[in-house]
């Protein structure tokens, strides 16, 4: 039964599929059926409503409500020092939390106007583009659950908790890190960190190779995905769209090549680009960026730096713990941070990084004060996830939920 | 070839005049000018037809809450991004808390829809011309713009959290 109802899909003239048809239709019969999908529904994978107008199994209109995990965390962060707000940014897109982490302290370090040593520059790239190889394999995995193949799901998280694995000998914590410090990192790559993450180096990528031999050519997913949930560089641009959706699209876009920051210009790294932004695309595209994160990786590691992993910035960077116990100084720094007693100059930055899902900004104005001023986050999730109703318009519901999960919506980045 | 503060800041001086472009500074590289509610969308209009510029791409917008600018309360702030010369501007316009009322840009960017509806139920602010001005992240009975100074983060009746405590 099923496969018969795809194949007379598959043979319908492709015109039907179009919006016009679908109102001409709706208004011969004058059926349409309100679906709510979500707020809590197993295939939304987060908390997202959407209330769909349905003609059979066509999508009529839908209109979103988001909201469902607002936190506050713009407001709370006028109110918090510097060094308390990285955990709010973990809890935004908390499948790549370092990303976030690194990129409030990289703009509260611009503010201040510190340059952080080399050493903690590459240390940061390494967990940033574990933290991509993350996010990728999440969303990934997923659109190969959503299209029926739970086995690459299962099979890639594994590398998923070996990336968490590292996580926790470089910070302690697995998913939301609150991952280095402003000024740097709070401990040194310890030996036992590097042989991870060379471990995982030497592994993960006959894993992964597996992974997309099984979806990469793979006539049903293909046909599942190509052509499904597309989207034009033009409409792309218009929307706000960055990231892997915007390179899918066509557009050569990212941070890291465009405004290179903690040392990307040192590393040799393609950008994958596609042609038609379907769904198909996008998983193309991501799974590329991962191949690419790996060489970053392998080449972070291989040409490590020697130095110090932090900044000498002690009003800002928190002394070691030995030394607050014996020195007067170190003390009395440590009391002023802790405290939040310590005042940043005034001034206004902005400054982005490329987040597992696209441009990650931060806009942060400070009066001089303890805290931000105001402190803005450009969460693409937030930005990208409006086109979502133009594009599943006209399409299945099953192509929706693939549509929703190929966009990669992380509720905690859509509503911070 | 690669554009300049000062050359961008000429020509959409030389296009509009000194009464709606003023007040330029460069924070962190950025330019940053202010302008008026008048002539704010014609010019992220202009700055994106031109064929030289190219600015088109809205990065984000959001509001900023200045209590003690009399007049000039709230602000809304636009930075935008020329994807094809790699060059950022910031637009600020400054209102009135009395009358927050703003043209949308959503006519230009489908990418301001959400944004403004932020700048909306953050801080009040009307976009005139939207098509759908309705709170995005708060319920929608709430009351008041909660990213406003006013409002206070923490609950004031509580009295194990004083301010001299905890050094603020």
């Amino acid at each position: 039964m099923e496969t018969e109802t795809k194949q007379a899909e598959l043979d319908r003239p492709q015109k039907v599929r179009g919006a016009q048809e679908l109102k001409r239709q709706d208004e011969q019969e004058k059926q349409l059926t309100t679906l709510n999908l979500g707020p809590t529904h197993p295939a939304t994978h987060g908390i997202f409503q959407n209330i769909l107008q349905m003609d059979g199994e066509k999508i009529v209109s839908s209109e979103a409500t988001i909201g469902y995990i607002h936190r506050a965390f713009e407001k709370i962060a006028e109110r918090r020092p510097f060094y308390q707000i990285t955990p709010l940014t973990d809890r935004m897109n908390y499948c790549s939390s370092p990303i976030n982490n690194m990129g409030y302290h990289m703009t509260v370090e611009k503010l201040l106007g510190i340059t952080v040593p080399k050493r903690a520059q590459y240390i940061r790239v390494i967990m940033m583009e574990l933290a991509r190889i993350a996010d990728h394999l999440i969303c990934n995995g997923v659109i190969g659950v959503d299209s029926g193949a739970l086995t690459g799901f299962l099979y890639v998280m594994q590398y998923r908790e070996k990336i968490y694995d590292i996580y926790e000998e470089v910070c302690g914590a697995r998913l939301t890190t609150n991952m280095g410090r402003i000024g740097g990192m709070e401990r040194d790559l310890s030996p036992r960190a590097i042989s991870l993450i060379k471990e995982f180096l030497k592994d993960f990528p006959k894993v992964f190779a597996e992974f997309e031999r099984m979806l990469n050519r793979n006539r049903i997913f293909i046909d599942r995905t190509e052509g499904v949930g597309g989207i034009s560089a033009e409409r792309a641009l218009n929307y706000g769209f960055t990231g892997p959706n915007l390179r899918a699209a066509g557009v050569d876009y990212d941070a890291r090549v465009m405004n290179p920051y903690s040392s990307y210009e040192d590393f040799e790294f393609d950008i994958p680009v596609g042609t038609k932004g379907d769904i198909y695309d996008r998983f193309r595209v991501r799974n590329e960026e991962v191949w690419q994160s790996v060489r970053i990786v392998e080449q972070a590691v291989n040409n490590l730096p020697e130095g110090s992993y932090h900044a000498d910035a002690p009003h800002y960077y928190l002394p070691p713990k030995q030394e607050v116990y014996r020195n007067m100084e170190a003390l009395i720094y440590h009391f002023k941070i802790v405290m939040g007693e310590i005042d940043a100059p005034a001034g206004e930055v902005y400054h982005s990084v490329e987040g597992g899902n696209g441009e990650l900004g931060f806009y942060l104005i400070s009066d001089g004060g303890r805290s931000p001023y105001r402190l803005h986050f450009r969460r693409p999730c937030f930005i990208y996830y409006q086109a979502y109703g133009e594009l599943i318009k006209g399409s299945n519901l099953s192509d929706a939920i693939l549509t929703l999960s190929s966009l990669n919506v992380i509720a905690g980045e859509l509503d911070a | 070839m690669t554009l300049t503060n000062d050359y961008v800041l000429d020509k959409i001086t030389v296009q509009f005049g000194e009464d709606a472009i003023w007040g330029a500074y460069t924070p962190d590289g950025i330019m940053t000018i202010f302008t008026n509610r008048e002539s704010v969308v014609e010019l992220i209009q202009y700055l994106h037809n031109d064929e030289e510029l190219q600015i088109r791409f809205l990065t984000t917008l959001c509001g900023i809450h200045y209590p003690e600018q009399k007049d000039r309360e709230l602000c809304v702030m636009y930075q935008l991004h020329s994807l094809r010369h790699n060059y950022r501007i910031r637009i600020k316009v400054a209102l009135p808390a009395t009358d927050p009322v703003m043209p949308t840009l959503t006519k230009l960017y489908a990418t301001a829809n959400w944004m403004e509806r932020e700048a909306f139920d953050f801080y009040g602010i009307q976009f005139t011309g939207h098509p759908n001005l309705i709170r995005i992240l708060n319920v929608e009975d709430m009351e008041y713009h909660p990213m406003l100074k006013q409002y206070p983060l923490e609950d004031q009746t509580r009295e194990d959290k004083v301010d001299t405590y905890f050094g603020r």
